[in-house]
């Protein structure tokens, strides 16, 4: 029967060549741990996707109860902390996993500089991968203040001291992130927005012409 | 009709879509072109893959039940105490920006300088590093440069935690998610230790309601600051805690002792308030009792 479904939808759209292009390809041997075991370096960057799929839907699940505003935000991750069924398992998991990510993500990111494949053909995915580098570093700044708690709280009055340090740019950059002269309702409610929307806007983009880099490249060869 | 498609044409579409009609059964992908033993991506590779990640998940679940994500006290703006940290992964930073020559008058080199260079060189590093080799033991350059700073962000990040560790022993702190945790066990055990002499489940203090809301000892209370610390509405706020059920808690002779006298992190009030203002406050206070149902 789902033959007949997928045969009825592909006559009228034509989906046979867009899912072969995503999925159906081959997994060469250099890369396959079950050939080399030492191939198990090529997983990262499965790893780091397989975890920042887990971030964005336990932070889905954290946005139905965390409200981002300075008297309530607190009040709000306390409440699905301690008294919303599972709610430790779905914070815990947004919150380890934002470490688990950067871990990946490093040495994936070294995976790729030591086996030299950032090299022609591949400069301008290695680009692209530096720059989701960044977003990611981002995501974590911005998340960091959300639960507004005294370590949220002054690790980013540090953090914008620090960006104000910047030579001409600093004072326009912190009044940008934080809203105001003080970290205050404005600063929780713009991390919050970067946080949710901007930058995973920006993350998705990005792994999309990652991804698409790789399928058009294949992964490099062995060494 | 003006996208109708002519008879002539080679190519005949589903209905009038753009969509070629095709009598073609679905030919399964040729890899013999591949060398070597590659194996389809689905279902065999992503098959093996699920499973392994599957395992991953299991333990991922494991270590967050086991390690409950840290929550410490509401920010409160005026704590001047609190030892500021970032998150672990930005600790080389914090810690390169404490050193003489990369702060103060040359902060610079420290926030622009140093990690600006850095950072540039990894996000063009293929348009530095042009060669053809890909080995990194034939790359001696690009390599050493990438374990030096390998090396240097681990020593910062460990020079950094050290840091903070020998700071909270100095000024003997106990970090917020830590004591909070504590104080939640000891609160219930105590419950469980109540439950036990049949007494009824607790409440937190701060739900209870104000007996005699309107007692002229609440605008004594706000003259002496006693609302600064115990919040406006008496429920407490970070470490202090709540005056609502302060009755349940203690007599009013202890009551004048703890204003009169303080007693840890609470100022005494000896002096400040004529005994007559803290007679009157304990009195209100000692009537703060859970009401009986
Ligand atoms: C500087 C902040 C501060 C101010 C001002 C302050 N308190 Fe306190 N108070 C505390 C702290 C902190 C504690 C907890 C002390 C402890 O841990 O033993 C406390 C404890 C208490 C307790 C004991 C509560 C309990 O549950 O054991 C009472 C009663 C109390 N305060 C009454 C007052 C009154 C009345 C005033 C005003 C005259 C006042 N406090 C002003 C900080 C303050
Ligand atoms: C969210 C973060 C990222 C995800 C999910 C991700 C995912 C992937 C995946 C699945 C691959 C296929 C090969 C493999 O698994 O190792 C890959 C390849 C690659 N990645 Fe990433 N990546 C991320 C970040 C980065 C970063 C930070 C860099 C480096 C700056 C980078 C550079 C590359 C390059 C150059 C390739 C091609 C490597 C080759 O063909 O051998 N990626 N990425």
């Amino acid at each position: 029967m789902f033959k007949g479904i997928y045969n009825w939808i592909d006559e009228r759209l034509d989906i046979t060549p867009m899912w072969r292009d995503v999925a159906d390809h081959e997994v060469p041997e250099h890369v396959n741990p079950a050939h080399h075991f030492s191939a198990f370096v090529y997983c990262f960057g499965g790893l780091t996707f397989f975890i920042t799929v887990i971030q964005i839907l336990s932070g889905m699940f954290l946005t139905m109860y965390y409200v981002p505003d300075i008297i309530n935000a607190y009040a709000s991750v306390d409440y699905l902390q301690h008294k919303v069924a599972f709610g430790a398992i779905v914070r815990g998991m947004h919150h380890w996993g934002a470490s688990l990510v950067i871990v990946m993500m490093f040495l994936h990111t070294l995976r790729v500089f030591f086996t030299g494949s950032y090299k022609a053909p591949r400069e301008m995915n290695w680009v692209v991968g530096m720059l989701i580098f960044f977003v990611m570093l981002g995501l974590g700044l911005t998340g960091y203040l959300l639960p507004w708690d005294n370590k949220a709280y002054f690790a980013t009055k540090v953090t914008l001291s620090i960006a104000e340090s910047v030579p001409y740019l600093g004072p326009y950059i912190k009044t940008l992130i934080n809203g105001g002269d003080i970290v205050g309702a404005q600063t929780l409610t713009r991390f919050f927005a970067i946080h949710v929307f901007f930058l995973p806007g920006a993350l998705l983009a990005l792994l999309g012409a990652h991804f698409f880099m790789i399928r058009r490249q294949g992964i490099s060869g062995p060494l | 009709m003006a996208l109708g498609h002519h008879n002539d044409e080679k190519i005949v579409y589903v209905g009038d879509s753009r969509v070629p009609k095709r009598n073609l059964e679905n030919v399964p992908p040729d890899y013999s072109a591949f060398p070597g033993r590659s194996e389809a991506f689905i279902p065999n590779f992503l098959l093996k893959e699920w499973m392994v990640g599957c395992v991953a998940l299991v333990g991922f679940l494991v270590l967050t039940i086991a390690h409950p994500a840290p929550l410490g006290y509401q920010a409160d703006p005026t704590n001047a105490a609190f030892i500021p940290m970032p998150d672990w992964y930005f600790l080389f930073m914090y810690q390169l920006l404490k050193y003489p020559y990369v702060s103060g008058d040359y902060v610079v080199l420290g926030t622009l300088g140093i990690p600006g260079v850095a950072f540039t060189a990894l996000l063009i590093a293929p348009f530095l590093d042009t060669g053809k080799e890909r080995r990194f033991y034939r790359r001696p350059i690009a390599s050493a440069l990438m374990l030096l700073s390998i090396i240097a962000c681990i020593y910062l990040t460990k020079i950094s935690w050290d840091h903070y560790q020998h700071q909270l022993e100095l000024t003997g702190t106990t970090p917020e998610h830590i004591l909070r945790e504590e104080k939640a066990r000891e609160a219930a055990e105590k419950a469980a230790q109540a439950g036990q002499n049949g007494g009824s489940a607790p409440v937190d203090p701060a739900d209870l309601p104000l007996v005699q809301a309107d007692d002229p000892a609440m605008s004594l209370m706000e003259g002496a600051g006693c609302l600064q610390c115990h919040a406006a509405d008496l429920k407490g706020q970070g470490s202090v805690p709540a005056l609502r059920g302060t009755g349940d808690l203690h007599s009013k002779e202890e009551l004048v002792d703890i204003i009169t006298n303080g007693q840890n992190g609470m100022p005494a009030f000896e002096g400040n308030l004529s005994t007559e203002e803290i007679d009157q406050i304990a009195t209100w206070l000692a009537l703060q009792k859970a009401p009986t149902e």
